[in-house]
């Protein structure tokens, strides 16, 4: 939308979702306008029913849009693709299957040789730290490990946008933040454009490089905040008083949001 | 792609935990015992209802007697083998029809609108009370007994395809959709595999269904059979003749039972389950 900048590698205009519930409708999202840069780090967060979901569900293409368009690459969206890899909050791995065949389940639909599926499989197991797992089916595997064979999952097709609707949300608080910390090694060294769903405040600041804030009824963007925190991040940036200062920007941002009209006559106006 | 091509290949191999908990010795010795004590407590009754003098009870000792002879003139075989025949046939036929038909009715909503009444009428109305029609429009030859067990395993195993169907969680779906599944590949490796449990429980189902129903089929009309056999015993009064009968049908159908329940747990070892 910034015509001198490069082409954006996500982009929404004016993204509209009204769902039929009995009697009336129902807005989930109010015309969502969100560039997201190639190799951009951004994580949307805002209270439940804002309508964050469906804009992540649209985006891969496992929703359409009532109005409005959502174009990758300048291509617009029109199903699903192996492009865009998502994550579920619900790790989705198919049970029949050993962490392996999840793993190569991708590279199967792709048609890529056995020798090299086996390679590339072994090779995303092992990094997420799951190499003494890999014959193992999902049932044995705690929270943690089946996302990250989710992870891995999704990396295995080498998509290059990343969506993930809330992955860690289900996890206990240890086990996420050192999921938070792979994940952004990961993405420190191959920068690939994550577009990442959380209703955690803390994690939300502690990932990303800009913070998309959406409020509800109607579901929009109420404010964007910029992370300038360094990457990589570790435990000293998350403990700093900067994080503290952006984190209370994004609290407030969440928590204390102006009713829908007066906020959409600040944005139109 | 070049993080893939460039990275190192192997991983180093480590020690995997044993997928398969071995059974302890002192847990089958559990086993067995329970299974002894379960036996006796059967004989047990058994014997409590003959000793009390009930109208010609017959004692254990007597059936198996009797069970002795008839197995000597060979007539338990061949009704068993006659019986068991007809219900391999009309289960075997049901299921196998049951299955393509129930991932149409559940992958297709408007055909499942359609059809649905028709499924939910029939299967309302026992197998037993078709015997009648079948047999007019029949004889009163194998047709009309395999049809009837056919459509006992059909209706069984078709409705629990279609609930399988149904009840495939959307969120596999859209995981098979984004790394690039079309509807049929969505179909053949996640509704397929996803529904396997609850098909195996319908042919299970199905199967006692096919086994209750053959008896009663055979005491209408029949040459041979275990339901057969043991309506002639009745215009004897030939207690003990019925006795084994009745525990031949009992354990052939436990035996089949059990071997669905083995290829089911083979097939679905994937399941979480309770730890029994």
């Amino acid at each position: 939308m910034t015509g001198t900048q490069q082409q954006a590698k996500i982009s929404f205009q004016k993204v509209r979702r009204v769902y039929d519930v009995g009697q009336g409708t129902f807005e989930a999202l109010g015309g969502v306008d969100l560039d997201i840069a190639d190799g951009e780090f951004v994580t949307v967060v805002g209270p439940s029913g804002c309508g964050k979901s469906t804009l992540m569900n649209i985006c891969a293409g496992l929703e359409t849009a009532s109005s409005g368009t959502v174009t990758v690459d300048g291509v617009k969206v029109s199903g699903p693709s192996p492009q865009r890899g998502v994550i579920f909050q619900q790790y989705a791995l198919f049970p029949w299957l050993t962490v392996r065949r999840n793993v190569e389940f991708g590279l199967r639909l792709a048609n890529i040789s056995r020798a090299e599926r086996r390679e590339r499989a072994e090779h995303f197991v092992d990094l997420v730290g799951l190499s003494g797992f890999i014959d193992a089916y999902p049932r044995t595997l705690s929270g943690g490990m089946k996302q990250r064979c989710a992870i891995a999952r999704a990396y295995a097709v080498n998509p290059s946008i990343l969506l993930m609707d809330e992955p860690f949300g289900a996890l206990d608080a240890l086990t996420r933040v050192s999921l938070q910390d792979q994940l952004l090694q990961t993405w420190s060294a191959d920068r690939r454009t994550v577009m990442f769903i959380t209703h955690d405040v803390d994690e939300a600041v502690y990932l990303a490089r800009r913070v998309v804030v959406m409020g509800k009824q109607p579901g929009r963007i109420v404010d964007i905040i910029d992370v300038d925190l360094p990457y990589p991040r570790t435990e000293e940036v998350r403990l700093s008083p900067e994080f503290a200062q952006l984190r209370g920007d994004v609290w407030r941002a969440v928590y204390h949001q102006p009713p829908a009209e007066a906020q959409s006559r600040r944005h139109t106006a | 792609m070049t993080d893939t091509a460039t990275s190192p290949a192997a991983a180093p191999p480590e020690v995997r935990p044993k997928p398969e908990r071995r059974v302890k010795p002192a847990r089958i010795l559990r086993r067995v015992a329970l299974g002894l004590l379960s036996a006796a407590i059967g004989l047990g009754v058994w014997v409590a209802l003959w000793r009390a003098g009930l109208n010609g009870f017959p004692s254990p000792l007597a059936v198996l007697e009797r069970a002795g002879d008839m197995a000597r003139s060979g007539v338990l075989f061949s009704d068993a083998a006659a019986s068991l025949k007809r219900v391999l046939i009309g289960f075997a036929l049901g299921s196998l029809l049951a299955i393509p038909c129930g991932f149409v009715l559940g992958w297709y909503p408007t055909i499942r609108t359609i059809f649905d009444p028709y499924l939910q009428f029939f299967r309302m109305v026992p197998p037993l009370a078709i015997i009648p029609l079948s047999i007019v429009l029949m004889g009163i030859g194998e047709t009309p007994k395999i049809f009837i067990i056919f459509l006992a395993a059909f209706l069984s195993a078709v409705v629990a395809t279609l609930q399988g169907v149904l009840s495939v969680d959307r969120t596999l779906i859209n995981a098979a959709r984004v790394l690039g599944a079309k509807d049929f590949t969505v179909f053949l490796r996640v509704v397929v595999p996803a529904s396997t449990p609850f098909i195996l429980v319908g042919m299970r189902i199905g199967l006692g269904a096919s086994w209750a129903t053959v008896v009663a089929a055979e005491l209408i009309a029949a040459q041979a059979g275990l339901g057969y056999r043991m309506q002639q015993a009745q215009q004897f009064y030939d207690l003990p003749t019925i006795f084994v009968d009745l525990l031949a049908i009992g354990l052939i159908g436990l035996a089949m039972d059990r071997l669905i329940l083995l290829a089911e747990r083979r097939l679905t070892r994937w399941q979480e389950r309770r730890a029994s």
